[in-house]
């Protein structure tokens, strides 16, 4: 919540104050015009014109919409990575309130709004995606395939969405001010993340065991029995370097909503999970390999898939997690920060070798998703930092807000405040 | 830290309230698929196909299908290898036919009505169903079109409406389950004017594609298609040649697809069970150590985190 003391004599109504920072409409509006939104409407509209194409027209006129590639990118990409970039919200939780790590506390927040958006875009992604977008809740309310893996993520993905949401909720109360429901969420964060936990554990194995289904059609370097443990264990990872690049990207570019205890232990957290992510790196390639053993499929390896599979576990698994533990042992923040990105590429190339370029490798044509579905999936993404920047710059996310101390400073700004106003606004305080 | 008790008695309803949902998932995962023996299914003999097409012809209609691109009377068909598609629920493939140069060698696809349907395991609203006449059917009132029998399908068969903005349907054969509820045989079958097809119950065809085997030796490979492949299917084909070479799909598992995923759906009633215990001991440990490193440290305590 800013209070900014320089308009204070306009005495903005609370909703002007929630939402307009304190400025008048026009004035709101006005402040928007900034460089950096003009860029991302330009790069949000054309995206934007083809979804209402595909909502026209269907699906087949955004995507190649071909019968053996029934899937394409807003599966691929959308909800394969998409959902393991949102484990965020699983894993900083449960490392501070599971865990007690109460180090990350400063990430804590962010981890979960990160994880709550990653979940609410996918489903967005899913909603264009879809033929009958509107039957979404049909597994949940009118017909139900109990035996689809499918219907296990469907339910659990919008049980977690809504976990998340709860799990954020104290953040948002505290910038409505609502006292009396902010007390009342915080009391069940435990029981939501231990919920919590199990969902993720269940849904982000889920995805993989979608591809069990598929013996014939994901080729047998990727194929195993442990998808769903390996598409576990890589949204941890995920999850962690989704974590790195987020908070980092806050503090470069979101520096005026930070306070001193996120900017100046950063660099220890980021090393911290760097430490983690490596350390779970380092299982995946083991469980990769063990996997070929295990299979005795070395001889693919001299395939030209066997190349993708190589450059997928060396340059992508093995080389972040060298990465990692080089940024950490030298204590430099920029390998962490630069292999949060190599990592978060090798998640997507990883997922794409199952679900596009490796999946029906028995059939000689390969399809590879057009441009209009890459617009798409940049609208969504662009869409998906606007709100992020959005929430962080009203809500406290990225500083405290609840610390007895804190509140304190407020009482005084707000005092300040009643001085300069002659009719103030009511805050709802006891 | 008076909330102890009341956390892990939530922990302890979520665990009871969660372990009734796996168990639910659980029970109601094991579809039984007893009565198969009176299931239904056809026998396709390659060798007597020529390649006429009235298959096809006669599908479009019973399904009241859109026009072909191509007439049905044209040969151009042949030229490329074709699959199904939202307007055919069939086509006919030719091959070349290494024994005898002049006889090319036809190929009917169509669903092969799996016994374990991959699709019908698939389908997270139950839109495809197994019947116990031997049908794959599709309920387009629930469908989200989420397209996952698609990729599920061991052999691409089913086919999708890309184009259509409001009510796009999975498309394929049911095996004219209208008709084969009255008593008639499915339309291409009755149309084939060489009688490629046979329908019947599928032990019986199983039974008379053995004895055409055993009684002309020679002309078939001794191999009934799908009889053991994905578990068995209700299609069934007899080929003169070997099956790689007439556009089969010779290397799938000869057991029920939904088998790959079972073994993932029974772990999850015990994550959902296991989970709460452990996570809310793990908890519970470390803030009763935190608690412990707090008392030990009390009085010098204060926040100071932000001036």
């Amino acid at each position: 919540m800013s209070v900014n003391l320089g308009i204070v004599s306009y005495r903005p109504s609370w909703i002007g104050e929630k939402l307009f920072r304190g400025m008048s409409f026009a004035a709101y509006v006005r402040s928007l015009l900034t460089p950096f939104n003009i860029i991302a409407a330009l790069v949000w509209l054309p995206g934007f014109i083809l979804v209402l194409i595909r909502y026209a027209f269907g699906l087949g006129a955004v995507m190649s919409g071909s019968n053996e590639y029934p899937w394409g990118l807003f599966i691929s990409y959308g909800l394969l990575c998409g959902v393991p970039f949102a484990s965020t919200g699983f894993i900083m939780a449960t490392a501070y309130h599971l865990f007690g790590m109460k180090a990350y506390h400063p990430l804590v927040r962010l981890g979960i709004l990160t994880g709550f958006l990653g979940y609410f875009f996918a489903v967005c992604f899913l909603l264009i995606d879809l033929g009958r977008p509107w039957r979404l809740p049909y597994p949940m309310f009118v017909s139900f395939g109990t035996a689809s893996v499918l219907f296990l993520v469907a339910w659990h993905v919008a049980l977690y969405l809504s976990t998340q949401l709860l799990e954020f909720c104290p953040a948002i109360f505290e910038w409505l001010g609502f006292e009396r429901c902010q007390q009342w969420v915080t009391r069940i964060t435990v029981g939501a993340t231990i919920f919590g936990v199990i969902l993720s554990t269940l849904h982000q194995s889920a995805l993989g065991a979608l591809f069990l289904l598929m013996p014939g059609k994901v080729h047998p370097l990727w194929y195993t029995p442990n998808l769903p443990v390996f598409f576990f264990v890589q949204s941890i990872y995920a999850g962690l370097s989704v974590m790195i690049l987020v908070s980092s990207l806050c503090r470069r570019f979101l520096k005026n909503q930070t306070d001193g205890q996120f900017t100046s232990n950063l660099d220890n957290l980021l090393f911290g999970l760097a430490k983690a992510a490596a350390l779970v790196l380092f299982s995946y390639y083991s469980l990769k390999l063990l996997a070929v053993a295990h299979e005795n499929e070395w001889y693919l390896l001299v395939t030209p898939y066997g190349y993708l599979f190589l450059t997928e576990i060396i340059l992508f698994v093995f080389m972040p997690c060298y990465l990692y533990v080089y940024g950490v042992r030298y204590k430099n923040v920029k390998v962490v920060q630069l292999t949060s990105v190599l990592s978060m590429v090798g998640v997507v190339f990883s997922r794409f070798n199952i679900s596009i370029i490796g999946f029906n490798w028995t059939l000689p044509n390969l399809e590879i998703p057009g441009w209009k579905e890459f617009a798409i999936a940049i609208t969504i993404l662009t869409t998906a930092v606007l709100v992020f920047r959005w929430i962080v710059s009203h809500m406290p996310v990225l500083r405290e807000f609840q610390e007895h101390d804190l509140r304190l400073v407020q009482a005084e700004t707000r005092k300040m405040v009643e001085r300069t106003s002659p009719r103030p606004h009511q805050f709802t305080r006891s | 830290m008076n909330i102890n008790r009341r956390n892990f008695l939530k922990a302890a309803m979520l665990a009871g309230g969660s372990s009734f949902i796996g168990a639910s998932k659980k029970a109601l995962a094991e579809v039984d698929f007893a009565n198969q023996a009176n299931r239904c299914g056809v026998l396709t003999d390659l060798s007597r196909c020529i390649g006429c097409r009235a298959c096809e012809s006669a599908c479009n209609e019973v399904n009241k299908l859109p026009e072909p691109d191509v007439p049905f009377d044209s040969d151009k068909v042949f030229e490329k290898e074709r699959r199904t598609t939202w307007k055919a629920l069939t086509v006919v493939n030719r091959y070349p036919n290494p024994k005898d140069k002049d006889k090319p060698i036809f190929r009917k696809v169509q669903c092969f009505h799996c016994n374990d349907p991959a699709c019908a395991s698939a389908c997270l609203v139950g839109a495809l169903k197994k019947t116990p006449e031997g049908s794959v059917i599709y309920d387009e009132s629930v469908c989200l079109g989420c397209r996952y029998c698609m990729a599920a399908c061991p052999f691409s068969i089913p086919a999708y409406e890309y184009s259509n903005p409001t009510t796009p349907k999975v498309v394929k054969c049911t095996m004219c389950y209208g008709r084969i509820t009255k008593g008639q045989v499915p339309g291409c079958v009755e149309a084939c004017p060489e009688e490629v097809h046979t329908f019947g119950k599928r032990n019986d065809l199983i039974r008379l594609a053995r004895e055409k085997i055993i009684k002309n030796p020679g002309k078939y490979v001794d191999h009934i298609y799908g009889e053991q492949e994905v578990g068995g299917t209700s299609w069934l084909y007899l080929s003169p040649v070997p099956f790689e070479q007439v556009g089969f799909l010779t290397d799938v598992e000869n057991k029920a697809y939904l088998n790959f995923t079972k073994g993932f759906l029974s772990v999850v009633p015990v994550v959902l069970t296991l989970w709460p215990a452990l996570l809310g001991g793990i908890y519970i440990f470390t803030s009763s150590r935190d608690q412990k490193e707090k008392e030990e440290l009390q009085k010098p305590k204060k926040g100071g985190t932000k001036s």
